[in-house]
Parts: structure tokens; C-alpha cells; sequence
């Protein structure tokens, strides 16, 4: 007896000394993360007075114009199209309703550049929409009758709205899923019609998930760079970019960042108070409410207005990537070498940034795991949140916050080693490390939730038999946590395959991927070319919602 | 006065309808309060619901006051029966204060007549200092009492009780059933309650219906049913009511009355 206390001792003795090494790692990993943001401030405050002035004058109001009203828009918008949708296809029952209930999460599959280039080609003056039209109302000529331009501020409104909502739609629905039939019942004996509860009990109870969905969709619209700048809206990500690349003016590339980063501040409280109001709305695990039988008319309508979002923000541009595809290879046959290299190329960092992202999520998970009580695991726990920040902060704000470290790091290894190279900057490392910045946040996330359903009794057992800390990592948990691995590699791999603003600015020369070559391809005006690499990355988009798709599911049956 | 005439309930399977309710009658005068008891799946629950408004009737008919308020026929939407209804979860709605939980079916008045109701319903069930508080930092007693008074303040034609107790520790239940019977018997308002807890149903009711698989065995008075009980089952039911009598009467001893 005496003996199993003395080992227990010895052990927790020794854990503590095994717990430092991976804090130690940990806090690394947390000021990697942090290191462009404290670049973004230090570079900032390099630039004169007369650039800041200069910048407030000319560039700032306009672009920061540009963006507010891309938000306000596009959240109006994506609120409307996700929590309609959400409470269709949860409060009343048509036929096709199962097949929507995932359905309308395909947009999630489309990136923002992709729907716009999509767009602007289906519904381009000559092109085959238009003519139709004119068909219709007797018209000949282009000259005679089109449509608005899309390429204004309202189109890109309307674009990203129908692409975005799926982050409102996933929120509210398991929202809706999880409330209580008996609060809906309650209100009818109370008086309240059918739509009377949907807007005085349903809808303020879903007000949280709305908000976590809504910033969400607000965090990509504010990183998107490929839609705003094809559609001619000058937001900030579009500003950064050409003060960047076209004047080489870091400090004032910088400063626009900072800027956004305010923002970004804003979403990011959004979405934690939504999730905080969240987590005390739902006290108990209540039945949820029968959906509602609709016959006839009212079925068919509920079925058209559940198409639409899909048809739009999913069906239309997939059958336009297909179609374009299938032209040019049934007229050219073979692939072009762009598109084998880009393609290579692609999957040579993706893979490389999975890699990376999983190992130095699963460090920062097991730290924030590995120590008992006590301070350390405060410190711990704040590394994981702000190891996670990278998601809140757009491509192109990460980048440009990366080229001063790269460069005073690149200086150092050349005077150390009297080389004249350039180790870093223009290497597919530094891209590598922006993509692990910006998505270590899903490894984090997911391994903490891997590692949760893990007992500790597990590790203490393993322990107890003599198995030494990073053994019992090796042989208790890591085949434990397999599951959670395979769905963070999956949506890592997928999202660093789709990511645009942070390569266009540090991919090394003549190193295109799939996205930037497609970027480059829609900006000559050539658009059948890229159809087949929007194809891919659309269908490679596809596996995470198929993801995202079975666990609401299991959500909704109740598991 | 609630009347049930012939009633059936039931529910559609793949093979055909599967009857909860078969022809079922009762009537509950104004001002009395009635109980149906039995065990889990007698079908007791559903004809609450079906009074309520939430469950399709597939034979016979339900009245409120003379006018048919379910039919085969005719099926009036529950927020327009008049009737009011107290959950097993009580329901509460989380987003909104005591006060406005308790005020949410009085929107018709101007605020002052509504603040006065919410005001006197309080002080019925005793929670007038917490009109303020948020359901989750209530107890589940006092939960119980605040959808006790919300279900009461539109005055309800009639009041349903879906087995109000049963998510609270015995002694605080059989304390709450005894009050609830005076607030009820205060007001004057018809109710109806299910239960499976017969303590309950002889604390609480003036008509009892002893239920089996969809039928009332018997519907009577407590006394009738403990002395003249109709056959073996209501006997064997009851008889465990012995001692629930010599509690109830052991708690109620040193009152004025007794």
C-alpha cells in the first residue's frame, strides 16, 4: 500500500517536470501565432505622420467605407437566407425536406473567389444566361437590354451572401434542434400563433447561434480577396494587397491591416458572447418539437425556397464548372503542364502545412492537458486560445505581418552563415508557416475535443504500469484520438488547398497553386482554362461538408 | 364544464392505426378539479394533449362549455381554446424574466391592467420577490409555481396539469400538491391533472379516473374510490392509498380543521 503511494508521489512529481517541456513548447507555438500581429503594430508605428495623414486621406475612408457596407450587407443577408432555411426545414416536414437538410450546406464547398468568377462568366452580357433572357423578351443585342453589371458593391453582396449563409444555416439548425417542444406548446396555450412563437420564443433563443454564425461568415467575407477584387469593390484585404504589391509600401500595407484587425477584435467578441449567452440558454436535454406536415401548395413553396439558396450559391456554379471543363478537355484533350504543376504543387503544401498544423495542435492540446492543478494550467489554456487566433485574422493581414520577421530572420541565418541567400521569404516555408497560422486553430479545436472524451484514469492506469509520459502519448492516447486527427487533416488539408489572399502574397516566384492560378487565369479574362482547378477544389470542398453533414445529423437524431 | 364524449385517440403505423384512447367519457363540473391516474402508456398524457389542442381526435368528441372544441371534424387551434396548461418541464422561457414569462399570454392588455395581473399572480403563489430572477436561478419548486402562474394569468377556462410534480423530491411534492389545490380552489378554476402518483391525485382532485390501457375504469370521488372501488384493479390500485391517507392526514394534523 505504503509502496503504491510512494510511486503515485513520484509520479506526479515527475509530471510536473514533463509538463514544463511541453508548456515551454506550447508558448512558442502561441507566439508564433502572435508574432504578425506584433509586427503589424511595430511596422505601423514605423511610417511617418505624413503616411499615416496620407493614408486617412486617400486610401483608408474609402476602402474602410467599402468594407462596412460589404459586412452590413452580407450579414443581412446570410441572417435571412440561414435562419429561414434553418427553421424550414426543422419546423415543418415536405417531401425532399431530408435531402435539404444537407443539401443546403454545399455553398460551404465553394470559395468566394470561385463563386464570383462563376458569376461574372454565366451572367457576362454575351454569355448564355443574358442571351436567354433576351431571347424571351425579343431582344437583340447587347446594346439594346442587359442586366446591371454584378460587379458593384450590391452584387458582391448578393454573392458572398449565397456562399456564406451555410455558417448562419449550421448554427441555428442544431440551435433549433436542441430547443424544447414544451417552450413552443407553452406559448400556443398562452395565445401566440404558429409564427407568433417562431418570433417571440423560437428566434430570441436562437439570437447566440445566429451571432456565432454570422461572425463567421463576416471573418471570411473580411478575408475574402479573389470576389471583391474581381467584382471592383476596393475593400481593405483588396487595399493591403495592391499598397503591398504595386508600391511596395510596407509601413502603409501594414497600417490598412491594423485597421482591419480592429475589426477583426469586434467579430471575434461577437462570437464569444454568442457563445457564452449560448451555453445557458439550453439547461436540460429536451424533446425536440415534431415538425409540421405540409400538403400541396405550401409543401411546394417550401421546397422552392429551399432551393434557391442551394441553386444559387451551389448548383449553378458546379454545373458551370462542369460544363466549361467538359468543353475545353472535349476540344483540347490533354491537361496543361500550369495545371499539373499547380495542381503538384498544391498538394505538396497543403500536405506540408497538414503536417505541420496537426504535430504543433497536438503539442498545444497535450500541454494544455498534461498538468494537474494549478497555475501552469491557466497558462496552458491561454496559449490553446491564443494558438487559435490565426482563423480570426485574414490571409492577407497574416502575410504582410510575416515578411518583416522573415526578412530579419533570413538576415540573421545569411550573416551567420555568411551566405547572401534568402532562406525564408519567397520559399514555400514561409508559406507553409502563414497556412499553420491560419489553421492551427482546427487542429487545436478539434485534439482538445479528442482529447476531452479521453478519461484520465486512462493516462493514471497507463502510468501506474511503468509506461513513462510520452509512451503512454504514443500508445494510449494518439490511437484514441484517431478519428480526431482524420477530421482536422481533412478540413486542414481542404481549407489550405482553397486559401488565396495569404499565398498571392508569399508564394516564392513562377510556384502557382491551384488557387492562384485560377486568380490569375479569371483576372487575363481566360476563364475556361481555370474551370477544371475550380472544379477540383470545389469537389475536394465537398468532404468537409460531407463531415459537417453526418455529425448534425447525429446531432439531430440525438446522439 | 369539460365534457369527453366517446373518444378516441391514436396514432398512424405503417400497419394501420394503433389506438392510445378507446372510447372515453367523462364530465368535470366548473370549479372542480379532476385527475386521471395510471401508469405509464395508459394514455393518459395523450388526452391532456388532445384537450389541449396537439393531438388529432379520431372519434367522438371533446366540449368546453358546451361548444365542441375537438372533433373529427372540427379541430379549433390550441391558442384560441382558452385553455391553460402546466408542463412536466415546466417549460419556462429561459430568454425572459419571472415577470415576463408570467406576462406572456396577457398581451392583449394595456401594460398597467398587465403589470397589476402579474403582480397579483405572484403574491398568489408567493414569488413576489422574484419577479426579477431568470428561470435557471430558480429551484424547481419554485419553477413549478412560476409556470403555475403564468398558465393562470389569461384565466383559463380550464387548466391542465401534465404530471406537474414528478421532477420534484417527494416531500417538496406532496407539499406543492396540497397548495396547489388551494390556489386552484381559490380562484376557482376548473383543472385537470394526470398523474401516476396517487398521493398526488388524492392531495389534489374532487373527480378521480382510474385508467387502464385507454379506459377509465372508474371515475369518482377519492372516498368512493377507496370504499366502494368498481373492480379488483381500481381495489389493487387503491389500496396502496392507505397509507398515503394516514400521511395526509398526519400532516394536515394541528390545523385548525382537523
Amino acid at each position: 500500500m505504503t509502496q503504491m503511494l510512494g510511486r503515485m508521489r513520484a509520479l506526479i512529481l515527475a509530471d510536473k517536470e514533463r509538463g514544463a517541456g511541453w508548456l515551454m513548447a506550447a508558448l512558442l507555438i502561441a507566439a508564433c501565432v502572435l508574432a504578425p500581429i506584433a509586427t503589424l503594430l511595430w511596422a505601423a508605428l514605423d511610417g511617418s505622420v505624413a503616411h499615416w495623414l496620407h493614408l486617412a486621406e486617400f486610401v483608408l475612408p474609402n476602402a474602410l467605407k467599402n468594407t462596412l457596407l460589404l459586412l452590413a450587407g452580407v450579414g443581412t443577408v446570410v441572417t435571412l437566407l440561414g435562419t429561414g432555411s434553418a427553421w424550414l426545414v426543422t419546423a415543418y416536414d415536405f417531401p425532399g425536406r431530408r435531402v435539404m437538410t444537407w443539401a443546403l450546406l454545399l455553398p460551404l464547398a465553394v470559395p468566394t473567389y470561385i463563386v464570383a468568377f462563376a458569376y461574372l462568366d454565366l451572367l457576362h452580357p454575351i454569355g448564355p444566361v443574358q442571351g436567354a433572357i433576351r431571347t424571351v423578351l425579343g431582344y437583340d443585342s447587347p446594346r439594346d437590354f442587359r442586366l446591371p453589371d454584378l460587379r458593384a458593391l450590391w452584387g458582391a453582396v448578393l454573392l458572398l451572401g449565397f456562399v456564406l449563409y451555410p455558417y448562419v444555416y449550421l448554427s441555428t439548425r442544431v440551435m433549433f434542434l436542441t430547443q424544447a417542444a414544451s417552450l413552443m406548446e407553452a406559448a400556443r396555450t398562452l395565445g401566440c400563433s404558429r409564427s407568433g412563437a417562431f418570433f417571440r420564443v423560437a428566434l430570441p433563443l436562437a439570437r447566440p447561434a445566429i451571432a456565432v454564425g454570422v461572425s463567421l461568415a463576416l471573418l471570411e467575407t473580411l478575408n475574402d480577396i479573389g470576389a471583391s477584387e474581381f467584382l471592383g469593390v476596393q475593400t481593405l484585404t483588396v487595399s493591403v494587397y495592391t499598397t503591398w504589391v504595386t508600391r511596395s509600401d510596407l509601413a502603409g500595407a501594414a497600417q490598412i491591416a491594423l485597421s482591419m484587425l480592429v475589426i477583426v477584435v469586434g467579430l471575434i467578441l461577437l462570437e464569444r458572447h454568442g457563445r457564452r449567452r449560448q451555453r445557458y440558454a439550453n439547461t436540460q436535454r429536451m424533446k425536440p418539437a415534431e415538425p409540421r406536415r405540409l400538403k400541396g401548395l405550401a409543401a411546394c413553396a417550401a421546397l422552392v425556397l429551399c432551393m434557391v439558396p442551394v441553386t444559387l450559391g451551389f448548383i449553378a456554379p458546379a454545373l458551370y464548372l462542369l460544363s466549361e471543363t467538359y468543353k475545353r478537355y472535349a476540344e483540347i484533350g490533354a491537361l496543361s503542364p500550369q495545371l499539373i504543376s499547380s495542381t503538384l504543387n498544391t498538394l505538396k503544401v497543403a500536405g506540408a502545412a497538414t503536417a505541420v498544423t496537426l504535430v504543433a495542435g497536438l503539442i498545444v492540446a497535450w500541454a494544455g492537458r498534461s498538468l494537474r492543478e494549478g497555475a501552469p494550467n491557466t497558462l496552458a489554456r491561454s496559449c490553446a486560445r491564443l494558438a487559435s487566433l490565426g482563423y480570426a485574422l485574414p490571409g492577407t493581414v497574416i502575410a504582410i505581418g510575416l515578411l518583416t520577421p522573415f526578412v530579419a530572420i533570413d538576415r540573421a541565418i545569411a550573416s551567420a552563415l555568411g551566405t547572401s541567400g534568402l532562406l525564408l521569404m519567397g520559399s514555400v516555408t514561409a508559406l507553409v508557416i502563414a497556412y499553420v497560422i491560419r489553421f492551427l486553430a482546427i487542429s487545436v479545436g478539434g485534439l482538445e475535443a479528442g482529447l476531452a472524451r479521453v478519461p484520465p484514469s486512462l493516462e493514471q492506469a497507463s502510468r501506474l504500469l511503468g509506461e513513462t509520459a510520452g509512451g503512454t502519448l504514443k500508445r494510449v492516447h494518439l490511437p484514441l484520438l484517431r478519428p480526431a486527427l482524420a477530421g482536422a487533416a481533412l478540413l486542414v488539408f481542404v481549407d489550405a488547398m482553397k486559401e488565396l489572399p495569404a499565398t498571392l502574397l508569399l508564394r516564392p516566384m513562377n510556384f502557382e497553386t491551384l488557387a492562384t492560378w485560377l486568380y490569375a487565369e479569371a483576372a487575363r479574362g481566360t476563364y475556361e482554362e481555370g474551370a477544371l482547378a475550380a472544379l477540383v477544389i470545389v469537389v475536394a470542398g465537398l468532404l468537409p461538408v460531407i463531415l459537417l453533414a453526418r455529425t448534425t445529423h447525429r446531432i439531430g437524431q440525438g446522439g | 364544464m369539460l365534457e369527453l364524449n366517446h373518444l378516441h385517440l391514436g396514432y398512424d403505423t405503417p400497419n394501420g392505426l394503433k389506438a392510445v384512447v378507446r372510447d372515453l367519457s367523462l364530465r368535470l363540473d366548473d370549479g372542480h378539479i379532476g385527475c386521471l391516474l395510471g401508469a405509464s402508456g395508459c394514455g393518459k398524457s395523450t388526452i391532456l394533449r388532445a384537450i389541449a389542442g396537439f393531438e388529432p381526435v379520431r372519434g367522438g368528441h371533446i366540449a368546453l362549455d358546451g361548444s365542441v372544441i375537438s372533433s373529427v371534424d372540427i379541430q379549433q387551434p390550441p391558442e384560441r381554446r382558452g385553455v391553460g396548461m402546466m408542463f412536466q418541464d415546466y417549460a419556462l422561457f429561459p430568454h425572459l424574466s419571472v415577470a415576463d414569462n408570467v406576462g406572456f399570454g396577457l398581451r392583449k392588455r394595456e401594460r398597467s391592467a398587465r403589470r397589476a395581473r402579474v403582480k397579483a399572480l405572484l403574491d398568489l403563489v408567493g414569488l413576489e420577490h422574484a419577479a426579477g430572477s431568470f428561470p435557471h436561478e430558480l429551484s424547481g419548486g419554485q419553477q413549478q409555481r412560476v409556470a403555475l402562474a403564468r398558465a393562470l394569468a389569461p384565466e383559463p377556462d380550464l387548466l391542465l396539469l401534465d404530471e406537474p410534480f414528478s421532477n420534484l423530491d417527494v416531500d417538496t411534492r406532496e407539499r406543492l400538491a396540497f397548495e396547489v389545490r388551494d390556489i386552484l380552489k381559490q380562484t376557482g378554476h376548473t383543472a385537470i391533472l394526470v398523474t401516476h402518483n396517487q398521493a398526488e391525485a388524492f392531495a389534489i382532485a374532487d373527480r378521480i379516473g382510474v385508467m387502464d390501457q385507454g379506459s377509465i375504469v372508474q371515475w369518482d370521488t377519492p372516498y368512493n374510490l377507496h370504499h366502494h372501488p368498481a373492480d379488483a384493479f381500481v381495489a389493487d390500485f387503491v389500496r396502496r392509498e392507505h397509507l398515503q391517507e394516514r400521511r395526509a392526514r398526519a400532516f394536515l394534523r394541528g390545523t385548525p380543521a382537523h
